[in-house]
């Protein structure tokens, strides 16, 4: 995902006078051909990410369209008050790009682990927030938010994640995407890097005779309200994320049932405990601690179909 | 003695004065000093109007208001939005009824405006809000917010001159250390920041609260060109301004020692005037003192 992302901001370099690219002195063999071709559209503010978002702030109310990019905690929870107040107060195109969804930074630990963002992000006023489920929906999310004049939150994997799609989807942000639909048994709302284990798990369910949908919710701000609920009138309802289970896409689905009154027939949330991860281990390891398997995640999808 | 005591013998003294008629608006034949008791009597009639808070913060700003609205900056009140035009960040947003009466005694907007401070219903904000009012370029009110806005403005077009008035208090931010490190890294020397040093902060003296002396030299270190002044004097605050940047290919800062409060006797160095607003007998006092 991060090669997509380079080699897009490569491309906008071109078309884009007023593009800039922001890092916290992160980005090791991502932005190298960035820095090379473009130096002063790029600059590196160091291992301070208050200033890099004040400045990306800054950059933007004078015109640019800033992308400032650092690992998921460092990119929104570190510099949270200067994202509030700096950027979406002013409401400016600076995209927040964090790398490193979920649990994806796994041995390097909870420091490094990205489990509140969408959270955090989908509390601050004008931000809208994004979490493609693969490069394609990278792609796709960069180029419709280079029209975009208001702030921005992309979350986005580690590298090498699994493709969902194998070419580029009629993406829309604020636009669920069905990337599976065999049946009516049940739906898989996720998105990001969970899309892909969503799949893999209504793969399972099929073989068991279960046949459902699996939606990638690219955009978890605004939330296509529509298709959830049209969705849960008809069949069980399940969120599947790598975040945890305070404030995010499952939180955000949640919301929306209640205020429209809506309850589908079952609802439940796949998410990451409240807590800090415990055990030591890659990202896999943790993912299964954590019950987000495919095989755990089609478990409990039977239990309570 | 304290560190900032020696400021006068030392640079300012280097500082080259021009001849009075220089210190005059370049709109009219004012000194910019009758600028100077006209903002201060908004001031105060806006606090006492509204009864908010932090009218020594203000009051202490008002000379280096005058000389950039007034002098220094390239700024046209008609069109608020003049591509290139220098620009101010007031980031000590606290103090923003001395930027609300600048920007009226300057010609952005009429005075009207001034009845919608802190008000049920009304327009201004007790902190700097972007959109309130021509001529304001960014919201500051949490603190060390407008160093690092500043310095992506700065580099965004090094054509122009980026002022930002911060508070000494407001230095004890970790964010204006980053962007103080970031800004002479990156030889930003389009970049002004004027810290209005008026010794006390929210809870007691800054040398007390958390020293940030000796700052010039902090700033100096992180590869700035400084300069301090008597933040109360037009014609040094002017004077230090003139040739801009201080140093090439350095950001610049403008140390100006000033007194919380400035302007009315009861109100000068004193804590309290941080927090409370004049009665009508204390308001009747205080524009006495400036008739």
């Amino acid at each position: 995902m991060r090669k997509t992302f380079v080699e897009k901001l490569l491309l906008y370099a071109k078309k884009y006078p007023s593009l800039m690219v922001v890092t916290g002195d992160l980005g090791y063999s991502v932005f190298e051909p960035f820095m090379q071709k473009f130096p002063e559209k790029f600059i590196n503010a160091g291992i301070a990410e208050q200033n890099m978002m004040g400045m990306s702030a800054g950059l933007a109310l004078s015109g640019k369209i800033v992308f400032a990019y650092s690992i998921t905690p460092f990119a929104t929870v570190r510099p949270l008050e200067q994202i509030r107040v700096d950027i979406c107060y002013h409401n400016l195109p600076v995209r927040i790009i964090g790398t490193g969804a979920g649990l994806s930074y796994g041995t390097l630990g909870p420091t490094h682990h990205g489990t509140e963002d969408l959270a955090l992000m989908r509390a601050m006023p004008n931000m809208a927030v994004c979490a493609p489920a693969d490069k394609y929906e990278l792609a796709k999310i960069m180029d419709a938010s280079m029209k975009m004049k208001t702030p921005l939150y992309i979350r986005i994997g580690r590298s090498q994640e699994p493709d969902v799609h194998s070419f580029p989807p009629p993406l829309k942000i604020g636009k669920g995407l069905e990337v599976y639909s065999k049946g009516g048994d049940f739906a898989i709302i996720s998105c990001g890097n969970m899309v892909h284990t969503a799949l893999q798990a209504a793969a399972i369910l099929f073989k068991e005779g279960k046949k459902g949908k699996v939606i990638s919710m690219h955009t978890i701000k605004p939330l296509d309200s529509a298709l959830v609920l049209s969705l849960a009138k008809k069949m069980p309802l399940f969120t599947l994320e790598e975040h945890s289970i305070i404030g995010g896409l499952g939180s955000a689905v949640a919301e929306t049932l209640a205020d429209a009154g809506v309850c589908p027939p079952v609802f439940e949330r796949f998410a990451l405990p409240d807590a800090f991860q415990k055990a030591v281990g890659k990202h896999e390891f943790l993912r299964m601690k954590n019950g987000l398997t495919p095989e755990a995640v089609a478990k409990k999808i039977i239990k309570k179909l | 003695m304290p560190y900032y005591k020696n400021y006068l013998v030392g640079r300012a003294n280097l500082i080259k004065l021009k001849s009075p008629t220089f210190y005059m608006d370049r709109t009219s034949v004012n000194p910019l000093s009758s600028h100077a008791k006209e903002i201060r009597r908004k001031i105060l009639k806006m606090i006492h109007a509204s009864k908010s808070a932090h009218i020594a913060s203000a009051l202490s700003t008002v000379e280096l208001l005058v000389s950039l609205y007034f002098k220094i900056m390239r700024i046209d009140p008609k069109n608020p939005s003049m591509q290139g035009r220098d620009i101010l960040i007031f980031s000590k947003g606290h103090g923003c009824s001395a930027l609300y009466a600048t920007l009226v005694q300057r010609g952005y907007e009429n005075e009207k405006i001034l009845q919608e401070f802190s008000t049920d219903g009304g327009k201004l904000w007790g902190h700097v809000t972007s959109g309130s009012m021509k001529g304001i370029e960014a919201t500051a009110g949490s603190l060390g917010h407008g160093l690092p806005i500043g310095l992506g403005m700065a580099l965004a077009n090094k054509k122009r001159n980026v002022f930002v008035l911060m508070g000494d208090g407001e230095c004890d931010e970790g964010s204006v250390w980053e962007a103080i490190l970031f800004a002479g890294h990156a030889r930003a020397s389009n970049l002004i920041a004027i810290i209005d040093f008026n010794k006390i902060q929210s809870l007691g003296n800054t040398a007390e609260v958390l020293d940030i002396e000796p700052l010039a030299e902090k700033f100096r270190a992180a590869k700035w060109a400084a300069k301090e002044v008597d933040g109360h004097s037009i014609p040094h605050i002017c004077a230090a301004l003139q040739k801009l940047p201080f140093e090439e290919g350095k950001p610049s800062v403008l140390i100006a020692h000033t007194t919380k409060g400035k302007g009315i006797s009861f109100m000068e160095n004193s804590l309290a005037w941080h927090y409370t607003p004049p009665d009508d007998k204390q308001l009747e006092g205080a524009l006495g003192e400036l008739s």
